[in-house]
């Protein structure tokens, strides 16, 4: 079993509306630079132009949010699940 | 008839209840978990409701059944039609009202023993600190990022707790900010996404029991936390998928380093919300470029003369369902892949619900060399408006 990493809602558009995708990974970093080599477009809503995740996504392997783990070089093993969780506020913006 | 209680702020807390109350929370009472003293710890509360919209319906509701004393009720906005599929405190005969004072009226009905104000004003970084230092809980049912970082740090400011809860689409997220050992929304979100990024229910959607089951998650928090019993989501995010039907749940960690409430505070006071999200106290963003428009008037005029233009409409199939104008359905997101569907040669008006996404699509399709196209201004919204009002307008 790989990886699997879970897409958000507001991010399922530029993911071709999918909810999740897998892949072999070892660490964070290497499971998200496969997810944004298949979906072009999450890159800049995941990353800035410097590469660096945006801070207002936050990546959890399980339920670990990776800032306290090892950030992008979180490992990864397989069946665990990458968690996504970008802002949301609902209603007006 | 009973006569209700309405305690004054800073008058000695309620050590009793009447007759009339016994009978009201007898369920309540019955329970060991409540009983009488923990009845008498929700008669004695006050919680801030700050938005009385889809989040703060199932929370005034069920925070004024329960007993909560003092109720306050933050919202500047009116009811608005398009409200009634989720905002079940209000009825039809709410709309045009003011949210705070149809809630307060809905509230009251519900509840005549509990006093209720409402404040129908903007939450700003100049009123905040003052409204909040009456309560003891903040519950946040806000509908913008610029509220939210201002609901968190007024209540790390003041040490009160924020029982958070937030809605996309079909997706819910639900926390407990603000606790001494806990983490605020600043450890989880240092920074808002840009303006425009995450689309609004306007323009997402939202499934309208969605805020009802978020907003009672946040309303059993607060009780739980004036009871003083079970486990609160200190520390605990807790995320809702409605289409699953599956409740999950992440660690919420306080950073250390966290400019508001880490060890070394260097946010000492409320900023300019709306400057740090990136959003210049506009009510939308406007259209991200500019191309060139023409009104619905103008586009009536030419189609009656006879004009051979082509009407691109850049929706989603569900969207044309509900009204079209005829024109020719690719949606946005399938442009790139089917720009060979038009002919460059011929003129074309593209349009969309509200003019924006269909701006984007002129945009796209000038840099891919269309010289003849334009942009129907106001989309079939204003279409409606202006030339056809037999176009539902959604």
């Amino acid at each position: 079993m790989p990886v699997k990493v879970l897409i958000p809602s507001p991010l399922r558009p530029y993911a071709g509306k999918r909810d999740s995708a897998e892949f072999t990974a070892r660490t964070v970093g290497e499971a998200l630079s496969y997810l944004t080599t298949e979906f072009a477009e999450l890159r800049k809503h995941l990353f800035t132009e410097e590469g660096k995740l945006r801070s207002f996504v936050n990546v959890y392997v399980n339920d670990e949010d990776i800032r306290y783990l090892a950030k992008e070089n979180t490992p990864t093993k397989d069946g665990d699940t990458i968690s996504i969780i970008p802002s949301i506020a609902g209603g007006r913006m | 008839m009973a006569t209700t209680t309405q305690p004054q702020t800073g008058a000695k807390p309620a050590a009793s209840l009447s007759n009339e109350e016994i009978l009201r929370y007898s369920r309540h009472l019955i329970m060991p978990e409540v009983g009488m003293e923990g009845q008498l710890k929700l008669k004695n509360a006050k919680v801030l409701l700050i938005g009385t919209g889809g989040l703060g319906a199932p929370l005034g509701l069920y925070l004024a059944a329960a007993g909560v004393g003092k109720l306050g009720l933050v919202d500047f906005d009116v009811v608005d039609f398009t409200n009634l599929q989720r905002q079940v405190t209000f009825g039809t005969t709410d709309v045009g009202k003011p949210k705070s004072e149809a809630a307060r009226a809905r509230l009251s009905n519900l509840n005549p023993a509990i006093q209720i104000e409402s404040f129908e004003t903007q939450l700003t970084s100049a009123n905040a600190l003052e409204l909040f230092k009456d309560f003891d809980i903040i519950v946040d049912g806000t509908d913008n990022f610029p509220t939210r970082y201002l609901v968190n740090d007024a209540c790390i400011l003041l040490g009160k707790p924020n029982v958070y809860g937030s809605i996309f689409r079909f997706e819910g997220q639900a926390t407990v900010f603000g606790m001494p050992d806990g983490p605020c929304y600043r450890c989880l979100y240092p920074e808002p996404p840009p303006p425009g990024l995450v689309p609004s229910c306007a323009e997402g959607g939202v499934l309208g029991v969605l805020p009802g089951i978020v907003g009672s998650i946040q309303a059993m928090e607060t009780i739980k936390l004036i009871l003083g019993r079970g486990d609160n989501l200190i520390g605990r995010l807790l995320l809702f998928d409605a289409l699953g039907m599956k409740f999950r749940e992440l660690k919420l960690r306080k950073n250390p380093n966290c400019p508001m409430c880490g060890t070394n505070r260097t946010i000492t006071k409320l900023i300019d919300y709306f400057e740090f999200c990136g959003v210049r106290g506009e009510e939308a963003p406007g259209p991200s470029v500019q191309v060139p428009e023409i009104t619905p008037r103008e586009l009536k005029a030419r189609l009656d003369r006879g004009d051979d233009l082509f009407i691109l409409d850049v929706r989603e199939p569900h969207e044309y369902q509900i009204c079209n104008l005829n024109g020719h359905l690719i949606p946005l997101g399938e442009l790139t892949r089917r720009v060979h569907e038009l002919d460059s040669s011929q003129e074309i008006v593209a349009h969309c619900r509200s003019g924006k996404r269909s701006a984007e699509a002129v945009d796209f399709l000038r840099k891919a060399g269309f010289r003849k196209i334009l942009n129907l201004k106001g989309g079939i919204l204003a279409w409606s408006d202006e030339v056809d009002p037999s176009v539902p307008k959604y």
